[in-house]
């Protein structure tokens, strides 16, 4: 097959996923948009399949492709929506571990290539073997940079991948793991990657790469331990953007540009991403990347006061008085799959004539957007639901505001208290409303440690006890 | 240990301080209850609702003073009560140490321990039993209730076939809890409420009730401002006699045009100061009503009389009622005992039915008026501050046009300077690169380069909302890697073949997954 053949159908898929991208802007678009993404997806493969189907393996192709989509058609409908998280952050583990092994790949066939240049049997390699052939030195010395980049950002990819699944799962503690010398640890560990690295240049062959692989596996499951579960937001985008740069690597060491395009894509994709969240968080990314909250932080102030506690037919009073009402949801609310039990709230309010909102804060849940995917899945119309600088200004002028399961995103302190971990991270102003619940399993803090001063104001009652109950609860009482 | 609540004793006290209701709680505390026969009766309480609640009703004041351990009452006991009651009683209900120090003698050679409702703190924790404000928001209900009973016009403006009714004008001077709630009623009751109190903190409130602040044209010089909230425990304080002028005036402009002046304003320790005074009354319209809360501290109207009702020359019916609270004793009697029953629950930290007095307890230790023989009024200064002090606004001083222009113009050149350093040290280092680095590669980097800048600029484009979404489908499209596999499993040698293998098998189980997701996840996006 030709050349220019293949060319075109890159240049064709390149172009149908930066559609796809660009799609997302707004939700009508974005049902047409995965269409771009998935015959884009299709062109791909079919055409790189076409040009090698001289080769003799399309038939185990075939068969691997099948199996591998039939597994994932499983996995993909067999998820709940509160599960969305760790299995984006497994899904991410796939890419890296496919980077890796053909990075792997891609030294074994250049040592049969180099061995079929000492032979002279250069004419009998295949596929890309036959190219590696006919490079110059300085350009398999690039080549062995761009391996050696390919497996490493891989290897961190897929270990750190695995771990983020498990503490998003609830498989491993999601409290951040600060082992002793941790910086040192991380450095001591690239400096031994570099090292590997210098003397694959030097010809050393497929063991130290083999080595880098396994040592940046270790950085990743060390840097991904040391970060706590209220920046996992950041951590899956990271993520997600290290398996874009992962698959660009890999695109420079094929020489695939479509690889480069598409992982550029993606890589600056998840970096946006993550810049947004902690933009959200007011952290700097590298904070966030070495992990937990800084131990060095002035001792907030303590927080005097009472958390007054209200049950579901106060509540419902309040409620059934309000003209207003704006729900802010969070992460105890995918906990306690009480999206449904919202959903339902919301429309017996609508139906009675009241303004219903909801409100979401960049960071709210374990994922970028998790609150607005979990509201969709429970038929909540996304038009009534505000991102944080859309809402803000409108707490001042409403009713009652329902606080679900969401602790750190409307915490004052982060306002009022310059000693506090959070001081500055833009917040909810859910206070200025005249009446606040708050949803909540217990008295315990949120996933910061951080105590919430808003629990303890005049016009806040604490409406104890699991979510879904909960809001179960409030509308029989709503009748 | 027995909780008992006698009958009142003071003339037209119809409150009581235990219901049946807040006797279930205090059961659940672990106490015993008694109650004296009939001391419900003026509050529509039978002796049966408290026998029905498990309350033991007993015949008379003696019998009860005798049984019980813990008195709960609402007004002060009189001296012969004192006198008839047995030694190291705990009592609890409104004492007023500052006016009462003779009793306060009594009682500690009674060796009573005697908690004051009165001296309840005012800060968050204590807001719970503190009786003066449920008694005070009674008081501003029921100023408005009286007003309309003695004005002959409706509050909210109607038209009606017959013709086009104005509404009333309600005036609420003083924004406590009593002018708050008077606020609140008459807004409700479709009145045009203003509202006036020397802290200019409670503005905001006044308006979150929907009443009109009313405002002074007064320099705003820092040694005449009214004194903030926060140094006097949420109080007012004594004004400036040039405020105080200018008060007066704004006053006397809105006499004629109000119907019924609310007055609520009183100031800790002091007699209440005198702002509606008698050319107001006479410039008022006749029929208007004006109900003084402060009466029994003199008045915050010159003409007041404690505890009654008149009417002037020129028709004006101003009311001097002292016992508002008792005047809705079903409502008032439910209130206190939900506070008294509060103070309990903090007194009965084990819920064991055994008071437990803790002097470290600041709200304990402040309400304390004698115990163990000795006079513990006034307490010490509470460590906790009542209300937090509000942080000096800072002022943005306007800036000019010109200050504008050049603030803007610095900030273009940073920022244009950012990015120039920027562009040239990646301009550099591509040169750099461009030295040492094939063409082939140099081919690459450009369609790299230009990727980057488009998915820059494309996901800046992405809705919030849609960033999940988002995620799933750039993690489907970077299992695009499966083109390197398959490029490479066409490979003669084994080890490359079963790498590249597994590849594409990770890779298609991404592939599927994460469009499918997506998909799933975009389906349930819809409108309303």
């Amino acid at each position: 097959m030709s050349e220019g053949f293949i060319t075109a159908a890159y240049v064709v898929a390149a172009v149908l996923f930066i559609l796809a991208l660009g799609g997302l802007s707004n939700q009508e678009k974005a049902k047409r948009a995965i269409w771009y993404g998935i015959v884009g997806m299709a062109l791909a493969v079919a055409a790189t399949i076409v040009a090698t189907s001289d080769s003799p393996g399309i038939g185990l192709i075939a068969a691997l492709v099948v199996i591998g989509g039939i597994a994932g058609s499983v996995v993909a409908n067999r998820v709940q929506m509160t599960q969305m998280p760790e299995l984006v952050a497994g899904f991410h583990s796939l890419v890296g571990l496919a980077a890796v092994f053909i990075g792997i790949n891609a030294d074994l066939e250049m040592t049969r290539a180099l061995a079929a240049q000492d032979a002279g049997t250069v004419a009998d390699l295949a596929g890309f073997a036959a190219t590696i052939a006919q490079k110059s030195a300085v350009e398999l010395s690039i080549l062995k940079v761009e391996l050696f980049l390919g497996i490493f950002i891989g290897a961190i990819t897929f270990t750190g991948s695995i771990i983020a699944y498990g503490k998003l799962a609830g498989k491993l503690s999601s409290a951040a793991l600060t082992l002793p010398g941790r910086h040192a640890l991380n450095l001591i560990a690239l400096i031994a990657c570099l090292v590997l690295g210098y003397l694959y240049l030097d010809g050393a062959g497929l063991w130290t790469m083999i080595a880098v692989a396994l040592i940046a596996g270790l950085i990743g499951c060390h840097l991904i331990l040391a970060i706590g579960g209220a920046d996992m937001p950041v951590v899956v985008s990271m993520l997600n953007s290290y398996s874009g740069w992962a698959a660009a690597a890999i695109g420079f060491t094929l020489g695939n540009d479509l690889l480069i395009v598409t992982g550029a894509l993606v890589g600056s994709s998840g970096a946006i991403l993550s810049y947004i969240m902690c933009k959200g968080m007011n952290r700097s990314f590298v904070s966030v990347i070495l992990g937990g909250w800084g131990g060095e932080t002035q001792s907030a102030a303590a927080v005097d006061g009472e958390m007054i506690a209200a049950d579901a037919d106060a509540v419902a009073l309040a409620v059934a008085d309000a003209d207003s009402v704006i729900i802010v949801p969070g992460y105890g609310m995918a906990v306690a799959q009480a999206q449904a039990s919202v959903s339902a709230l919301t429309k017996k309010l609508r139906d009675q004539g009241k303004s219903v909102r909801f409100a979401i804060h960049p960071v709210a849940g374990r994922l970028p957007g998790h609150m607005n995917v979990l509201l969709a899945e429970a038929k909540v119309p996304y038009d009534i639901v505000l991102e944080m600088e859309e809402i803000n200004d409108d707490f001042p002028s409403t009713d009652v505001v329902i606080v679900i399961g969401a602790n750190d995103i409307v915490n004052p302190a982060a306002q009022d208290d310059p000693g506090s971990p959070i001081a500055g991270m833009p917040v909810l102003e859910v206070w200025k409303s005249r009446q606040v619940f708050v949803c909540k399993r217990g008295r315990g803090t949120g996933y910061s440690g951080i105590e919430n001063p808003l629990f303890f104001k005049d016009n806040t009652r604490m409406f104890y006890g699991d979510a879904k109950a909960s809001m179960d609860a409030l509308l029989r009482e709503l009748g | 240990m027995k909780i008992g609540a006698p009958k009142e004793t003071a003339p037209g006290e119809a409150r009581v301080a235990l219901t049946p209701e807040s006797a279930g709680r205090l059961q659940k505390l672990g106490y015993e209850c008694i109650v004296e026969s009939g001391a419900g009766t003026a509050a529509s309480i039978t002796d049966e609702a408290f026998e029905a609640a498990g309350v033991e009703v007993v015949a008379s004041a003696a019998d009860l003073w005798k049984n019980a351990d813990v008195i709960v009452k609402v007004r002060e006991p009189s001296a012969d009560e004192i006198d008839a009651a047995p030694d190291g009683k705990i009592l609890i209900g409104f004492i007023w140490p500052a006016s009462n120090e003779a009793l306060l003698e009594k009682m500690k050679a009674r060796h009573m321990s005697v908690l004051a409702m009165d001296m309840v703190p005012r800060i968050s924790r204590a807001q719970k039993m503190d009786a003066l404000s449920s008694m005070a928001n009674i008081a501003g209900y029921r100023a408005v209730i009286e007003a309309g009973n003695n004005f002959g016009r409706f509050f909210m403006g109607q038209m009606t076939a017959a013709g086009k009714v104005p509404p009333a004008r309600v005036l609420v001077v003083g924004a406590g809890v009593a002018g708050l709630a008077a606020i609140g009623t008459s807004v409700a009751l479709g009145a045009i409420t203003m509202a006036f109190d020397v802290r200019p903190e409670v503005a905001e409130q006044i308006e979150s009730m929907g009443a009109e602040f009313v405002f002074l044209d007064f320099e705003d010089d820092d040694d005449n401002r009214q004194t903030d909230g926060a140094e006097t425990g949420g109080y007012a304080a004594p004004s400036s006699p040039e405020f105080r002028e200018k008060q007066l005036e704004k006053f006397r402009e809105l006499a004629p045009e109000v119907d019924i002046v609310i007055t609520t304003a009183l100031i800790p320790n002091r007699p209440a100061p005198e702002l509606w005074t008698e050319d107001m009354v006479e410039a008022m319209k006749p029929g208007s009503v004006i109900v003084d809360l402060a009466a029994e501290r003199g008045g915050n109207c010159t003409l007041t009389r404690a505890d009654e009702k008149i009417v002037t020359d020129n028709d004006v019916t101003i009311i001097g009622y002292t016992d508002f609270p008792s005047r809705m004793a079903t409502q008032s009697s439910n209130l206190y005992a939900n506070n008294i029953r509060h103070m309990l629950d903090d007194l009965t930290p084990d819920k064991d039915g055994t008071p437990v007095i803790d002097m470290d307890d600041d709200v304990i230790r402040g309400t304390l008026v004698t115990h163990q023989g000795e006079i513990t009024w006034p307490p010490p200064a509470p460590k906790v501050k009542a209300i937090a002090s509000a942080a000096p606004k800072k002022k943005e001083p306007e800036e000019t046009a010109g200050e504008k222009t050049a603030r803007e113009a610095a900030e273009l050149r940073k920022s244009l300077n950012r990015t120039g350093l920027m562009l040239g040290v990646g301009g550099l280092l591509c040169l750099g690169l461009g030295f040492v680095a094939p063409p082939s590669f140099m081919q690459h980097f450009i369609v790299f380069v230009l990727s980057v800048f488009v998915g820059y600029h494309v996901i800046w484009g992405v809705a919030h909302s849609l960033h999940t979404p988002l995620m799933a489908i750039t993690n489907a499209i970077s299992s695009i890697i499966i083109v390197g596999a398959l490029l490479q499993v066409g490979s003669g040698s084994s080890p490359v073949m079963i790498l590249a293998a597994i590849s594409i098998l990770v890779a298609s189980v991404n592939i599927f997954g994460g469009f499918l997701v997506t998909r799933r996840m975009l389906a349930m996006f819809q409108r309303s």
